[in-house]
């Protein structure tokens, strides 16, 4: 895969059809794949880089670099084109200094997790078909790739890529997921339990906002947190109630534009499950205002910011809070 | 900080008797900011309003709250009032502790203490109070009529009475509407048609009046005073320019089947037609529905014929743009499809009638030539069934939950017309009630049943069965407690009347609200009756509930006063508290836009100074003042927090919700 999305890199780059690559390499350690930008044949030879690790969306990035003059190219994952699609929808991303290519996704791997395999000493991760392929010090390794999945790619909600130029790999379709059970069970706590398990994980938080300035919904010119005028600037976690209010409201401000890309999980140095908080969300607004994912297309109104005479009464959303 | 002034008013007894005003005074004076506090028993009589001005001047006071009944009732006057004593007049704030406090409790101290709660909010959001100044926007002076029956030709007869230009938009191919089709008018009897037509000829007349026949409205951009209007004139294959209305063709076209329109289908006309003798403008017009030229390429009689060589069987549709200041909706009624009603064997048989169907059997000009026959055979029909309430204050679902309110008097009409006419007929009324509020109309129903012995009975049908040529009628005589049967010749229902289909979509384009009804929502019921809550937009007619002809013509003058007083300023004050972007922290991402009922923000590429000597493009939105109605639909929309309401910002709602939890 890696070697299609570098000789297609090279193509558009050669051909004209982009003066940019936007992609990805390797960061600080080889699972560390971070976004990248690539203007020559070059940058594109020595640096370029997909692997499973390659989970990092790119959709975001476009916001600014699809201003910059030129034309960039992007490679846009199932997910990532959610995020891309829903930008779209708010204007964000100049559309016409973008192509974009589609590339389908078997699910990006945990290094958690592979590292739970027991393996040290890693020198590189490869793809071999529904296997991932690890070098290592000591030989190599072979796993399925299920077993090393990430967890939002286990409960992977689609592999329908929304919006491309043109697509490496077989077009997918949405995906039926169980991707509300963990919800759900927090929805049957009581109260109290439900309380303690966020203490305990928001407790955590050290406020290096990396889930905001990772989040493609959380694009803002300006930041609330970053606003003197809005009473809920911070910079560091004052207090435990700072810290947990910055994730509510966080949550509160996303949704409806909220893809469940499920990046703020995964850059939380703190392994704090936002995604959870924003799949509440996401739950709830089907079950009260019908099923909406946002992203799937551009033209659909959000539901919280549309109005329709059959729309749920407010006083049912304060039922269901009072369980 | 202000310096600010409380005003504590007694509204006599209204407000004094349950709340201790002096002590709200006192409490409130203590208040930071608050450098003068008093309480007088009438603040908005000519000495209370002294009492403002004067503390105005002698405190130097920079904020003003008076403490009094809702600002719906004074907040104007006391905005006056200061600001003749040199103060912005947005520097007041009301706190409403009369309805909101002094009217729905019993208890002097909790009302007392409520009060206090509620000035103190005002107080903390004065503070924050900026001075506002109303901008203006020009007006186009000339007003669209939408809709071309008796409330649109009234409005715009009285609009171009008042020298205003004024252009109507009607969708059939002649102005008249449902009045052309009706036979005699209530409570005068004096037929229909020699009260409309003069109408309809003044309006064609009327230099100031242009008539869109045949023509839609496309689309409507703008603001009041300021609207563009794009017209659809639909194609009707006959040059209006060349066309003089001879009816040549209307009479020598082979295609004879096609159901005439007019006459509610219970005839057949021509393809090419013109629907009545005084349809204005006089023009035919092609039905391409049922044209062989048009359908198969072969015929092309009409154009052999007409003499004048107005046949253009190449016409397509043409778009006109206009501007204007004013729209007056004007769209009228139609009353309901009876599919659902088969108990009374609507579809089974045609005896029986809506009650538009049987103005057009007595009308002179109908199918019948004015002779009352029965649809099936021609015959007299010896006894005649009226049924009200057909669909109206119903409870299911198949009908409409509203009074429709003409029936009544339409039905005592026919049911006297019937016997005047014809004396050997029996003519039965089945009525929930008979309801006749206005001038002479109990007296027309008194006459209906004691000088024409119409048989009035009060009960409901419940079924209508065709046998044997007759229509057994099954029904209940509520006040003689007992079941009636009567073997009819005709059945005539009552409709219920519902607002035109073209309504809705109208609604929409124009952002003007609707009840659940489709009828147009006034913009106070009792006091602004005749204006949308959109500004610039009016109502005329049966578009805002169900009229009779004295009500639509009134209404439709109503609308047209209100026109023209519009038209009248050469621009118009705007409402300064509207909605404004922080275009810093403006994402451009058209949520607010998606939200806005008016239509008033757009978006435009700006661009702004980045670092290092660079410049950004970034899209913002923008707020037209003029269309911006205050509503504040985009603060809460506006997902960074960039859309504030000027006179409500969200610092302000602040700093009321924490004075109150203070």
């Amino acid at each position: 895969m890696q070697e299609r999305l570098k000789q297609k890199a090279l193509e558009l780059l050669e051909n004209g059809t982009a003066d940019r690559i936007l992609g990805w390499k390797i960061g600080e350690f080889f699972y560390d794949l971070t976004p990248a930008v690539f203007k020559t044949r070059q940058e594109i030879q020595e640096e370029f880089v997909y692997s499973p690790f390659a989970g990092a969306n790119l959709s975001k990035y476009l916001i600014a670099e699809s201003r910059k003059g030129g034309k960039v190219a992007v490679f846009l994952k199932p997910c990532d084109s959610y995020s891309f699609t829903q930008l779209l929808k708010e204007h964000r991303i100049w559309r016409e200094n973008v192509y974009v290519v589609g590339v389908q996704c078997g699910g990006m791997c945990d290094m958690e997790k592979l590292r739970a395999k027991g393996c040290e000493g890693v020198l590189s991760v490869g793809e071999d078909g529904e296997n991932i392929v690890v070098e290592t010090l000591y030989g190599t390794n072979v796993f399925p790739r299920a077993e090393l999945l990430e967890d939002r790619c286990i409960t992977c909600k689609s592999k329908k890529v929304v919006t491309f130029d043109e697509l490496i790999g077989e077009q997918g379709t949405e995906l039926e997921s169980d991707r509300f059970s963990q919800v759900a069970q927090l929805e049957a706590m009581t109260s109290q339990e439900r309380f303690a398990f966020w203490q305990k994980e928001l407790s955590r938080c050290i406020r290096c906002n990396a889930c905001r300035n990772v989040c493609p919904a959380c694009s803002c010119e300006k930041c609330v947190f970053d606003n003197p005028g809005s009473g809920v600037r911070n910079k560091a976690a004052a207090d435990s109630f700072e810290e947990s209010l910055f994730h509510i409201i966080r949550a509160f401000h996303v949704t409806g534009r909220c893809t469940d890309c499920g990046e703020c999980s995964r850059v939380c140095p703190q392994n704090i499950p936002l995604h959870l908080l924003n799949r509440k969300m996401i739950k709830d607004m089907n079950e009260l205002y019908g099923t909406y994912q946002a992203g799937a297309d551009p033209d659909t109104k959000p539901p919280l910011t549309d109005f329709t005479l059959d729309d749920e009464e407010p006083s049912i959303v304060h039922t269901r809070g009072g369980q | 900080m202000q310096r600010v002034g409380v005003f504590v008013c007694w509204c006599g007894s209204n407000i004094a008797a349950t709340v201790d005003v002096e002590k709200v005074a006192e409490v409130l004076g203590q208040e930071p900011g608050v450098v003068f506090s008093t309480h007088y028993q009438y603040m908005c009589s000519q000495s209370g309003q002294e009492l403002i001005q004067n503390a105005i001047r002698e405190h130097s006071l920079t904020g003003v709250v008076v403490c009094s009944c809702s600002p719906r009732m004074h907040e104007n006057t006391f905005r006056k009032t200061c600001e003749k004593a040199g103060l912005n007049p947005y520097m007041v704030e009301i706190a409403n502790i009369r309805e909101q406090c002094s009217w729905i409790h019993k208890n002097k101290e909790e009302a007392t203490q409520k009060a206090v709660i509620l000035g103190r909010a005002a107080i903390a959001k004065v503070h924050l109070n900026a001075p506002l100044t109303a901008g203006t926007s020009p007006v186009k002076k000339r007003a669209l009529v939408i809709g071309g029956g008796i409330a649109g030709i009234q409005t715009a007869l009285d609009i171009a009475d008042a020298g205003f230009e004024v252009d109507i938009v009607e969708k059939e191919p002649t102005i008249g509407g449902k009045m052309t089709q009706i036979d005699k008018t209530f409570p005068t009897l004096d037929c229909a048609a020699c009260i409309l037509t003069p109408k309809m000829v003044d309006a064609a007349q009327n230099e100031k009046i242009k008539i869109y026949s045949y023509s839609e409205v496309q689309s409507v951009k703008g603001f009041v005073g300021n609207f563009r209007v794009t017209i659809k004139k639909k194609a009707r294959y006959v040059d209006e320019t060349k066309c003089t209305g001879c009816g040549l063709c209307t009479e020598k076209c082979p295609q004879k089947k096609v159901p005439n329109a007019f006459n509610l289908g219970l005839d057949q006309r021509r393809a090419i037609y013109i629907p009545f003798a005084q349809a204005v403008p006089k023009i035919a017009t092609i039905d391409a529905d049922y044209c062989t030229m048009l359908k198969t390429g072969k015929c092309g009689v009409c154009s052999k014929v007409c003499t004048a060589g107005a046949i253009d069987y190449k016409q397509t549709d043409r778009f006109i743009e206009e501007e204007y200041g004013a729209i007056v909706v004007a769209t009228g009624f139609n009353p309901i499809k009876l599919d659902q009603y088969d108990e009374f064997a609507y579809s089974q048989s045609p005896d029986v009638v809506t009650s538009l169907e049987f103005e057009r059997l007595m009308n002179a000009a109908g199918p019948t030539g004015g002779t009352l026959l029965r649809p099936s055979d021609g015959t007299h029909p010896k006894t005649i069934v009226f049924v009200q309430c057909v669909g109206s204050r119903c409870d299911d679902s198949k009908g409409k939950s509203y009074c429709s309110k003409i029936c009544c008097m339409y039905t005592a009409k026919h049911a006297m017309l019937c016997r005047e006419k014809y004396p050997d007929t029996d003519v039965y009324v089945f009525y929930i009630d008979v309801r006749t509020p206005g001038k002479n109309f109990d007296e027309f129903y008194r006459r209906a049943v004691e000088e024409y012995g119409v048989h009035y009975v009060k009960g409901m049908v419940g079924k209508v069965v065709p046998e044997n040529g007759k229509l057994k009628v099954q029904a209940s005589d509520l006040l003689g407690n007992r079941q009636l049967h009567i073997d009819a010749d005709m059945v005539v229902l009552a409709a219920a009347i519902e607002p035109d289909k073209s309504a809705r979509p109208l609604a929409t384009m124009l952002t003007a609200s609707m009840d659940t009804n489709d009828f147009f929502t006034e913009a106070h019921p009792k006091l602004r009756p005749v204006e949308s809550p959109t500004a610039g937009i009016f109502l005329s007619g049966a578009c805002q509930g169900p009229k009779d002809i004295p009500e639509t013509v009134a209404q439709a003058s109503a609308a047209a006063a209100k026109v023209i007083g519009l038209l009248a300023k050469d621009s118009l004050i705007c409402n300064p508290c509207t909605a404004a972007p922080d275009e810093l922290m403006c994402n451009g991402c058209s949520s607010c836009e998606k939200v806005c009922p008016y239509g008033a923000i757009t978006y435009i590429d700006k661009e702004f100074r980045g670092p290092n000597r660079t410049t950004l493009v970034r899209r913002v939105a923008q707020v037209n003042p003029a269309v911006c109605q205050g509503c504040g639909a985009c603060t809460v929309a506006c997902p960074s927090g960039a859309m504030d309401l000027k006179g409500f910002s969200n610092k302000q709602i602040m700093a009321e919700v924490d004075a109150i939890c203070r």
